[in-house]
């Protein structure tokens, strides 16, 4: 059932792909819009998510007071835990629609490299989480009476949220194959993340306290490190990931 | 097979009893030969088996990327054998490590814990290889369960240099409780601290050829056991089969 109706979404005339792009960014922006419409109209993950994400903003207001001089100091550190914990939440769904009925092999079938599945997934979760953090930084923004108005501060979200995607789309294609599904996804990224999350904390704090951009080098530097190192390593290991998948 | 296993039950012998004179003498070397040192005294000592588990972890983490690589190439078991093998001494040692690097912390700066870089990057990194055990736990097909294990571990070991790197920064914005003070070496300190080095490898290497050969036997039985079931059901059949009962 979701093979037939995955082989018209590919087949239909959205797809460019006699529009002369190469296969690889074809098969990639094919699976983008499918995730992306099949999300637009079931809605399960993005809504979700987001009040979630709300939910640990306003949990972290009560348990740190965050008001005034304390949200420009600590209320990044609680932002980006909001972020990363609903970002994670979502993450559950971006190979769930491929579990069931032979998803992964009409997927693979669609495609001969795996590669090109593994970007086309990334950018789906990107989409979602940035869509999140549109969310939940004016959320906090107001109720933290906090501008959140700094031409940094966009560097820092897009090059964090890309290198925590990019390992939580390899990992998320672990998890769901795996008993205790839910669990395995932090365990394992939590760890990984770290450098993403201590330095768009530091990043964003620095960013909404207005400071110069030399300030911001060390905390860009660390996230575009981890950028590079999972954009290399994570479509490789994922060829790998994608045959025990289909097995 | 055999021989090969003859062969490393004598290989296993040797490294014990390696070991053990390589410890004995560690020890004599650490508590009689190095003088004390001169500010923090007898505690200092703690530091030839703290720096040789640091190091012993490393190398373990080392061999679990090397051996992860080699299955996912090779797809033998006798790979994902070892990367387990050396992840769980691993952890063994990342956990000597950061309990004899706390009670060094506690008699030299006055606190169990502080989150200074090498400290907290030595519990990122015991996290790490938790997580990796734990992913073992929970993915139920064994081929299945080696590939995962493996990217984790590859992914995993890729990841520590850069949170070394975000670490040490970050520890750098804060204000530090305790500073870092080195000492400068005592060439009758030497000895111990290479004796010591030596002790922990040979040990490592041990432990990790007996914990192989656990899991080499392991996965041996879980074959016999497979083909016993299978057997016993073929006989059942052909016993029905003959009794014309079932």
């Amino acid at each position: 059932m979701l093979e037939a109706s995955e082989r018209t979404t590919l087949g239909s005339p959205a797809v460019p792909s006699e529009s002369g792009l190469p296969s690889f960014i074809a098969t990639a922006y094919a699976i983008v819009a499918k995730d992306v419409r099949s999300e637009l109209r079931t809605r399960s993950a993005v809504v979700g998510s987001l009040v979630f994400g709300l939910l640990v903003v306003v949990i972290f207001n009560f348990a740190l007071n965050l008001e005034g001089d304390a949200a420009r100091e600590t209320g990044s550190g609680a932002l980006w835990v909001a972020i990363v914990l609903a970002a994670m939440m979502g993450f559950n769904f971006i190979f769930a629609q491929e579990r069931e009925q032979g998803g992964m092999e009409g997927l693979l079938l669609s495609s001969p490299d795996p590669s090109a599945i593994f970007f086309g997934k990334l950018a789906g979760a990107l989409l979602f989480t940035l869509a999140l953090e549109a969310f939940l930084f004016p959320v906090f923004a107001v109720f933290a009476n906090v501008s959140i108005l700094s031409p940094a501060l966009p560097a820092v979200i897009l090059l964090g949220t890309l290198g925590f995607v990019t390992a939580g789309t390899l990992f998320s294609a672990m998890a769901v194959t795996s008993r205790a599904r839910e669990l395995f996804l932090p365990l394992l990224l939590l760890p990984v993340a770290v450098p993403v999350l201590i330095a768009a904390v530091e990043g964003t704090r620095v960013a909404i306290q207005g400071g110069p951009w030399a300030d911001l080098v060390p905390a860009l530097s660390v996230l575009a490190a981890f950028d590079v190192v999972f954009l290399a390593l994570s479509p490789v290991l994922f060829q790998f990931v994608i045959e025990e998948m289909t097995s | 097979m055999t021989a090969n296993r003859a062969g490393a039950r004598t290989t296993i012998s040797v490294l014990a009893g390696l070991t053990v004179v390589l410890f004995a003498s560690a020890v004599v070397a650490a508590f009689i030969i190095a003088p004390p040192e001169m500010e923090m005294g007898d505690v200092q000592r703690i530091f030839y088996f703290h720096v040789s588990a640091a190091w012993t972890a490393f190398l373990a983490f080392f061999v679990v990327l090397v051996a992860s690589i080699l299955y996912l190439r090779t797809r033998l078991i006798k790979w994902d054998i070892l990367a387990t093998s050396a992840a769980e001494i691993g952890v063994v040692f990342t956990t000597v490590t950061l309990l004899s690097g706390s009670v060094w912390a506690r008699s030299a700066w006055g606190t169990w814990w502080t989150w200074e870089p090498r400290m907290t990057t030595t519990l990122m990194l015991w996290l790490i290889y938790v997580a990796y055990l734990l992913l073992r736990e929970m993915a139920e097909d064994p081929d299945r369960r080696g590939v995962f294990a493996a990217v984790f571990g590859i992914a995993a070991f890729a990841d520590v240099p850069i949170v070394f790197m975000s670490v040490r920064w970050w520890r750098s914005l804060h204000p530090a409780v305790v500073t870092e003070e080195g000492f400068n070496m005592d060439p009758l300190m030497l000895p111990a601290l290479f004796l010591s080095l030596a002790a922990f490898t040979t040990l490592f290497a041990y432990l990790l050829l007996v914990r192989a050969q656990l899991g080499q036997s392991e996965s041996v039985l879980a074959e016999l056991r497979q083909r016993l079931y299978l057997e016993d059901e073929a006989a059942d059949e052909y016993r029905e089969v003959l009794t014309g009962t079932g």
